[in-house]
């Protein structure tokens, strides 16, 4: 099945086994917690641990292996790590963004998606007075 | 120089990704690649609405650590929360930071930083008053957030893309 | 030590295709569209590192096209999602 040699030196098994399995706890938990947060504004910071650590660790493994491996730098991993590192924020702010903006839309305020069962008075006036910047920018965007 | 090669540290990167891609220093791909590294920003250059320009290696270095450290610490933050904590518990909050930092090179680089910070996402701006709106995972104290992120991640940024920084 | 590898390379296959089913419960259930669309996101991610991971397991480098591949597709398909979410009932 899997095609591991069969004299690979113990560090390297140890230290890809470690980082795989590091990993792939990271990537368990970060989409346990978009499984079972409750609400969207906590749901959104379950899979960044994800993208963050949990594909680091992946990427780290495989850079490792493959040098050992093959012998000479294989280092074309970090070109996904860039990537990612350049992406996901994007998409991250952008999901957040519309999620604020779908919720103020629907005549929701902010203050009500906060989980603090008694926001204090400081954090709901700060809540509240993010919405006239998004609606402004929408009105600006639909004239 | 710089009729050819209008911004090299672009250039660079784009021959360094060539290789990357291609496993090979090889000098059929070294000079396909560097044509390639010519040739792109020469033809792009139209697009860009202006030229980011940085100073100060030792300052991008500093910031980039600094930021790489609070990546794994809050992972390791998140995950606990996540893993062993109540849900009802959370003090998920949106919290506004005033910002002083204009450039936008410099600031679509702490928005990167920052959303790749595992507890903290961006929202957005907002344009009368310049403050960034931010969400965080589980707030404990704001004025904590709005000092690390205006001395660790704003300062530096100023120093690096500002012309005269404070 | 080969063994050890085998194993760990086992778990985290196991690991990664369960996050993907977490996502998918997510992506069902998700009370509003951003979740889902948040939920598809992240198992664009899983995918990308369960190539990885196939990578590792075959000793293979073709496996990196893959994972560069899907990590490119899944950006370009949440920003386009999340942008139609932001934008496209606007103009009802």
């Amino acid at each position: 099945m899997m095609q591991i040699p069969a004299d690979i030196p113990a560090w390297l098994a140890i230290a890809v086994a470690l980082l795989l399995i590091c990993g792939s706890l990271i990537t368990l938990v970060g989409t346990l917690g978009l499984l079972r947060l409750p609400h969207f504004y906590q749901r959104i910071h379950g899979p960044a641990i994800t993208i963050t650590f949990g594909a680091g660790c992946f990427l780290l493994a495989s850079m490792l292996y493959f040098t050992a491996l093959q012998e000479r730098p294989v280092i074309h991993e970090l070109l996904i790590t860039a990537f990612i590192m350049l992406t996901a924020p994007v998409t991250a702010m952008l999901l957040m963004r519309t999620a604020v903006y779908r919720d103020l839309r629907n005549g929701r305020r902010i203050a009500d998606m906060a989980t603090d069962p008694q926001p204090a008075a400081g954090h709901g006036a700060t809540a509240g007075a993010t919405s006239p910047g998004l609606m402004e920018e929408s009105r600006d965007r639909n004239p | 120089m710089t009729r050819w090669l209008p911004s090299p540290l672009l250039s660079l990167a784009l021959l360094l990704l060539w290789l990357m891609l291609n496993q090979t220093l090889e000098p059929a791909h070294l000079l396909l690649g560097a044509a390639f590294a010519i040739a792109a920003p020469l033809l792009t250059a139209p697009l860009r609405p202006f030229k980011a320009r940085i100073r100060r290696p030792a300052a991008i270095l500093r910031l980039f650590c600094w930021a790489f450290l609070e990546i794994i610490r809050s992972c390791f933050n998140v995950s606990r929360i996540i893993l062993f904590s109540k849900a009802d518990n959370l003090n998920s909050q949106f919290i506004k930071i005033p910002l002083s930092l204009q450039d936008p090179t410099g600031l679509a680089v702490l928005s990167c930083l920052i959303n790749c910070t595992p507890g903290t996402v961006w929202v957005e701006i907002l344009q009368d008053t310049h403050q960034l709106s931010l969400h965080v995972f589980d707030l404990h104290d704001e004025n904590w957030w709005i000092d690390t992120i205006k001395q660790r991640y704003e300062s530096p940024l100023m120093t690096i893309f500002e012309r005269e920084a404070a | 030590m080969r063994l050890l590898l085998e194993i760990s390379l086992y778990f985290s296959q196991f690991c990664v295709v369960l996050a993907m089913l977490f996502c998918m419960l997510r992506l069902l259930k998700g009370p509003t569209a951003q979740d889902r669309v948040l939920a598809l996101d992240t198992i664009w991610m899983c995918a990308m590192l369960f190539a990885l991971l196939l990578g590792i397991s075959f000793a293979s480098l073709v496996y990196f096209e893959w994972a560069m591949l899907i990590a490119l597709t899944g950006f370009v398909s949440s920003v386009a999602l999340a942008k139609f979410l932001m934008r496209g009932e606007i103009i009802e």
